[in-house]
């Protein structure tokens, strides 16, 4: 009996120590998953940000690069945007918004049976473009769209 | 930890899936303050979104603070069939995380 409640004592200690450890930052998530590209995500320039996540800041415009996105947003903080890609091999799709204070969005990196559609929503603190960049084959191609923002979703 | 914070619909269509996904969660950018305090509340937002089919990671989404609060994704994927097995799992900045699996109809 008492011998049980010793290894229980010990066990909810060695939990807790591990729960410090992760709130201390000693075990972060991304030491676990794949490197979340801090540098592409903090970047203040949208060529900065695309060169560091993409690994490339030359894109081409391409009319098989769709961008959906509302021609006027009233909320800026939910704007929907989906990207369809129609080239083959589409490794990753980006959303880089040029006037935000981080331009890009988000990086979507699609596994092999993955088709290039995806659907999220953003937030978007004025006016900008909105520009959804396919890489493909080592190549970027991207599909701009400007969107009118009423009021802004970024702080305030 | 947060209970059920992802909600999944998954649906499979000559073997072709469409996985949607909406998870709650505030994705505080950091700029904002409270308006009682005037102080900022701290940035709180996903910044890597993982989903998994049948072992092979079919959606390895990394996230910025724009992306809006109670985020949504949308994506599709061919090989799949009805009964199939989904697992979608996020995690933010603070460390915190949850995962959910979903059944494809």
């Amino acid at each position: 009996m008492n011998q049980n409640r010793r290894v229980l004592l010990k066990g909810t200690f060695a939990a807790g120590a591990t729960g410090i450890a992760i709130s201390a930052g000693l075990l972060t998530p991304k030491a676990v998953l794949a490197a979340w590209p801090k540098a592409a995500f903090e970047a203040k320039d949208a060529n900065a940000a695309l060169e560091a996540s993409l690994g490339s800041s030359t894109t081409t415009e391409s009319a098989d690069v769709k961008l959906k996105a509302p021609d006027i947003a009233e909320n800026g903080a939910v704007v929907p945007i989906t990207v369809t890609s129609d080239i083959a091999n589409t490794e990753a799709i980006s959303i880089v918004v040029k006037e935000n204070g981080t331009p890009l969005a988000a990086t979507f990196n699609l596994g092999a049976t993955t088709k290039g559609v995806v659907s999220t929503r953003i937030k978007m603190g004025k006016t900008s473009d909105v520009t959804a960049v396919v890489k493909a084959g080592g190549k970027l191609y991207s599909a701009s769209k400007n969107v009118k923002v009423t009021i802004g979703g970024c702080g305030g | 930890m947060a209970n059920e914070s992802i909600k999944v619909r998954a649906k499979v269509k000559d073997g072709e899936a469409t996985i949607k996904c909406l998870i709650s969660h505030p994705m505080e950018t950091g700029l904002r303050k409270d308006k009682k305090t005037g102080k900022l509340i701290p940035a709180e937002f996903i910044q890597e979104v993982v989903c998994e089919h049948g072992g092979k990671t079919v959606m390895n989404a990394q996230w910025n603070a724009t992306i809006s609060k109670n985020p949504f994704l949308s994506f599709e994927f061919t090989g799949a069939k009805s009964g199939d097995m989904i697992k979608v799992s996020w995690v933010d900045n603070t460390g915190k995380s949850d995962s959910t699996e979903a059944k494809m109809s």
